[in-house]
């Protein structure tokens, strides 16, 4: 095993466990400070897949604002001692492990059939750039109506939060 | 030696792991937060292929479609939960039933 190989298996453990733990904990606050180290983990995958800008906008959005908000969320919406916080529901429970577990088997049945035609080693090191071409060029509608989802986004999480109709 | 399924796999368990918190949890914060697992099992099968089937950016922009709306999704949602807590004064998925009947 190479040293690449090593780093992979690390950083994929560390994702996989830290992801196991977010659904297991008990604890909401400690489901999402392990939903946090999962992140950092996929934005480590991201590195190697030579997706540095990627990697830097998941630290940014998912690891920095979307954590920080499920917190202020979790602190703001508590109801109840925060070691039973976040308790599984026995029927959804058994539910849920054999769908989940079903659904990977069948994927990865698929994926381990599948022929994937290869095309490595063509990816550019400079994406960034390239990805600047695209968002300007064949997809800047795309990337417009990202900005307009953003914003309406933004204020339609306002007026929900604010209470609509409430005048004080 | 680490190759494309490799990462395909990644991406299936998280989306496995993701699917399991959201059937298994009564807390609409924490099935929120699991439907963000999932998403990024998604991103790393899109920057994978990326990498290794295409051999082009594109995948990597779409990825960053995906979190554009990954955060707005998580914006609205979290202010449905911070409205809907004010009314019933819970966050227990089996408490919204304003839609049944």
């Amino acid at each position: 095993m190479s040293l690449t190989d090593v780093v992979f298996v690390a950083t994929a453990l560390v994702t996989i466990l830290a992801a196991l733990a977010v659904v297991s904990s008990r604890n909401i606050i400690h489901s999402a400070l392990f939903l946090v180290l999962s992140f950092l983990g996929v934005a480590a995958i991201y590195f190697q897949l030579n997706a540095g800008f990627i990697g830097l906008v998941q630290i940014l959005v998912y690891a920095g604002a979307i954590s920080i908000l499920l917190i202020f969320a979790i602190m703001l919406v508590l109801d109840r001692d925060t070691k039973e916080s976040n308790m599984p529901d026995p029927k959804g429970t058994v539910i849920g492990a054999i769908i989940a577990g079903l659904i990977t088997a069948l994927l990865a049945c698929s994926i381990m059939a599948s022929n994937w035609s290869s095309a490595a080693g063509k990816l550019t090191e400079d994406a960034i750039g390239s990805i600047a071409v695209l968002l300007m060029g064949d997809y800047v509608i795309a990337f417009e109506v990202a900005a307009v989802l953003l914003l309406v986004a933004i204020v339609g999480a306002i007026i929900l939060a604010k209470g609509a109709g409430d005048k004080k | 030696m680490i190759g494309f399924t490799h990462y395909l796999l990644l991406g299936t368990i998280l989306f496995g792991i993701g699917i399991f918190g959201v059937l298994s949890k009564r807390n609409a914060v924490a099935v929120l937060m699991s439907m963000e697992l999932m998403l990024n099992a998604v991103n790393i099968n899109f920057v994978a292929i990326s990498k290794y089937a295409t051999g082009e950016v594109v995948g990597q922009m779409f990825a960053l479609f995906v979190i554009v709306v990954a955060a707005a999704e998580v914006a609205v949602g979290l202010a449905l939960i911070l409205a809907i807590f004010r009314q019933k004064k819970s966050v227990n998925l089996n408490d919204f039933n304003l839609l049944k009947w």
